[in-house]
């Protein structure tokens, strides 16, 4: 081939091929078990973790039992000491991730189990699973993998006594000159939202959607660069809005699928007056309908106002509004 | 079957302000003692109460206030202006069933000096009801007024047939001038030009200032009894031919934008089907119409979609002063809510009825069948009222 790109610059796919035979690998090491904690559970840890988190409850020193929550703390290792002796299989997956450029780190997901409340004394010993590693995903952070492991802490009977599943976003920061190749969506919604504070959180944008049990996954999907479709598990039948039950065959049962991303100008607007809160004006609101065979309303960027029209083609980005709140967008783009 | 049984026998309203300085519930209470006053009925013959959801007058309190006794039907209609005929059509219903006798219609309120419809809400999509998540879809990115949902269908409109911004401005156009000679308009003796309304600021692309109707504060109330009752009373009655409500299918609140075809009003489809089949009429019988004007391009969509012109004709239908007075069929004679006032539907309503009794400040000529219509954009209502 004569476009092979240079040997300084690997293609993306062969950085995601060595990637996923690294996760493959590290998954099928199944569960490993780590170094026992350094320390039993203790009442001086209990007492100022209960200060710090502002949890007043005397119930656990008085009975002896340390708040599940703190589950993670009793086998922590410290910052300096995180030394080679206590590998565990998510760390050539991390570290393959940061060599590659993946080096910003942010947790999505973290959901505990608790079998049983551990007591002073004890000696817990962590176990660690490596479980999925999914993407490349373009977010409003920036393209990155979705890593997921489990860790289950055994007691001195070496029965499970807590379990916790763990998903943090590895992502390519965006660097402020140059666009890459891959043209990561930019942070920020430009003139359209709330600016960036130079410090701390940027200014919580006014403008915020209801959401509910029907319609919480095309949230989500957004927040980790996927346009959601509701699907109907039954009819296969595509609906957006989506709704709690199918209306072409009654069916509850519902899943979604992930969009193309593209999609045409079918109506548009150009709001001027009044002044909206969040927003500056002018704007572009359009109705995009998509090749999937749905209509959905979003915001047209990256292009001047009187350059829109009907049936120009749109490419869907995802801008962060707030430190929580991120929505799809439209930039011209190929059909 | 409803034709005919019921009647309009009397209209009350308030003046028309941007600032009444009066609470909304007083302004309620004003109109219907005017109303009331005008059909010859004591406030103790009142039975029956309707209003809109959206009215801020629970019926009871009206009720209290104009010293009616006992209530045996009161009702609300939902869906902002969509409401305005849907409130007669209830208590038409309620008094051919002889579940009331003599029922009040009434909108009341500090639009402009008040609650503004217009201003953006955050709220509007905070809460996770059906409507909050309704609005979920659209108010994140900031199409949050009214102007902004009805120019996506504006936009829509124009690409579809080939229509312009001055097709819309000739109704803009039309109002005022209708508005210019009636003492109770807003806009009295104040006319606008195509011109003018082409230089007037854009609201939401495509539309202009001059396609929004005005912000208003003020009252409008109606008084429904039988027919028969009706011609025994002060005024000749406003025969209720036929009244109708309708919804398309896959209707939303302003934002119906994921249905086939976004260039016309399926929902008004509705109406317009039920009140001609209701009436036995055509469009030929109708010598004057009221038509929700809150935005001018769902004046030109109604026209196509209760069969005064065919889809996609309303630009030519509108030209050469087409619902002027004069014109093949007059529009909103009074001024409509462009020109008289925002009353959500309600002035119009009155006007229909001062048509028919032959005493409108701007009187078109052999007013025999009235056609009215409710909001746009909205689950809506229709009336077609006649001299009786």
């Amino acid at each position: 081939m004569t476009d092979a790109p240079a040997p300084s610059t690997p293609d993306p796919a062969s950085v995601d091929r060595e990637l996923r035979e690294l996760a493959d690998k590290q998954a099928a090491l199944g569960e490993m078990r780590g170094a026992p904690a350094a320390d039993p559970v203790n009442a001086p840890m209990i007492r100022h973790w209960q200060d710090a988190l502002g949890d007043a409850n005397p119930a656990y020193l008085d009975q002896g039992v340390a708040p599940p929550a703190m589950i993670q703390v009793w086998t922590m290792q410290g910052l300096r000491q995180h030394a080679a002796k206590d590998r565990s299989p998510v760390d050539d997956t991390l570290a393959a991730l940061n060599a590659h450029g993946y080096t910003g780190v942010v947790a999505t997901n973290c959901e505990q189990t608790y079998h049983r409340y551990v007591r002073l004394g004890e000696r817990l010993t962590p176990s660690t699973r490596f479980t999925s590693l999914v993407g490349p995903k373009r977010t409003a952070l920036g393209e990155g993998y979705f890593a997921t492991w489990n860790v289950t802490w055994y007691g001195e009977a070496d029965e499970p006594v807590a379990e916790m599943m763990f998903r943090i976003l590895k992502f390519r920061p965006r660097t402020s000159q140059g666009p890459s190749s891959a043209a990561p969506p930019s942070e920020t919604a430009g003139s359209e939202a709330a600016k960036p504070q130079e410090t701390g959180r940027r200014e919580p944008y006014p403008l915020r959607p209801a959401v509910n049990a029907d319609t919480a996954f095309f949230w989500e999907g957004v927040q980790q660069g996927e346009l959601r479709i509701q699907r109907c598990a039954d009819c296969g039948e595509l609906r957006h809005p989506p709704g709690p039950v199918c209306p072409a065959c009654r069916s509850t049962n519902r899943t979604h699928t992930v969009a193309s991303g593209h999609g045409t100008v079918y109506s548009y607007v150009v709001h001027h007056h009044p002044p909206v809160p969040g927003r500056e004006t002018p704007f572009v609101v359009a109705v995009v309908e998509l090749p999937e065979g749905v209509r959905i309303v979003g915001n047209i960027v990256d292009c001047p106002t009187d350059a829109v029209s009907i049936g120009m083609s749109l490419r869907v980005t995802y801008r962060a509004l707030d430190d929580e709140l991120v929505l799809p967008m439209w930039a011209p783009g190929e059909s | 079957m409803l034709k005919s049984r019921a009647a309009i026998a009397g209209i009350g309203a308030t003046e028309f302000s941007k600032r009444s300085g009066r609470s909304e519930l007083r302004l309620a209470a004003e109109a219907v003692f005017a109303a009331l006053d005008d059909a010859g009925v004591a406030p103790g013959d009142v039975d029956g109460m309707v209003t809109f959801t959206q009215d801020t007058n629970q019926e009871i309190a009206v009720a209290r206030e104009i010293g009616a006794g006992e209530l045996t039907y009161f009702s609300r209609v939902e869906y902002g202006g969509g409401a305005a005929c849907g409130t007669v059509a209830q208590a038409a219903m309620a008094v051919a069933t002889g579940v009331a006798t003599t029922v009040v219609c009434y909108r009341a309120f500090n639009e402009r000096s008040g609650r503004r419809f217009g201003q953006p809400d955050a709220r509007l999509g905070g809460q996770p009801t059906s409507q909050g998540l309704e609005m979920s879809w659209h108010v994140p990115f900031g199409l949050m007024t009214p102007a902004g949902w009805v120019a996506m269908f504006a936009q829509r409109y124009m690409h579809t047939y080939g229509a312009t911004s001055e097709d819309f401005g000739r109704v803009a156009v039309a109002m005022r001038r209708h508005a210019s000679t009636n003492p109770a308009a807003w806009f009295h003796g104040r006319p606008i030009t195509l011109a003018e309304h082409q230089e007037s600021k854009w609201i939401v692309e495509p539309l202009h200032l001059l396609d929004c109707c005005q912000e208003s504060d003020g009252a409008v109330a109606l008084v429904v009894t039988t027919t028969e009752r009706a011609r025994d009373l002060r005024r000749s009655p406003a025969v209720i031919t036929a009244a109708a409500q309708g919804s398309g299918a896959g209707q939303m609140m302003m934002t119906s934008y994921y249905r086939d075809d976004m260039s016309g009003l399926p929902e008004m489809g509705v109406v317009g089907r039920r009140l001609w089949e209701m009436s036995g009429l055509t469009p030929q019988d109708i010598q004057t119409a009221i038509l929700y004007d809150h935005f001018t391009p769902f004046v030109l969509a109604q026209l196509e979609e209760l069969g005064f012109c065919g889809r996609g004709e309303a630009p030519g239908y509108l030209q050469d002063g087409g619902i002027e007075l004069g014109g093949r069929l007059p529009v909103n004679p009074n001024g409509g809510q462009l020109g008289e006032a925002y009353i959500h539907g309600m002035n119009g309503i009155a006007e229909a009825v001062r048509q028919l009794r032959g005493t409108s400040a701007n009187q078109v000529s052999g007013v025999r069948n009235v056609l009215v219509t409710a909001g746009t954009g909205v689950p809506t209502s229709g009336l077609i009222l006649s001299a009786g």
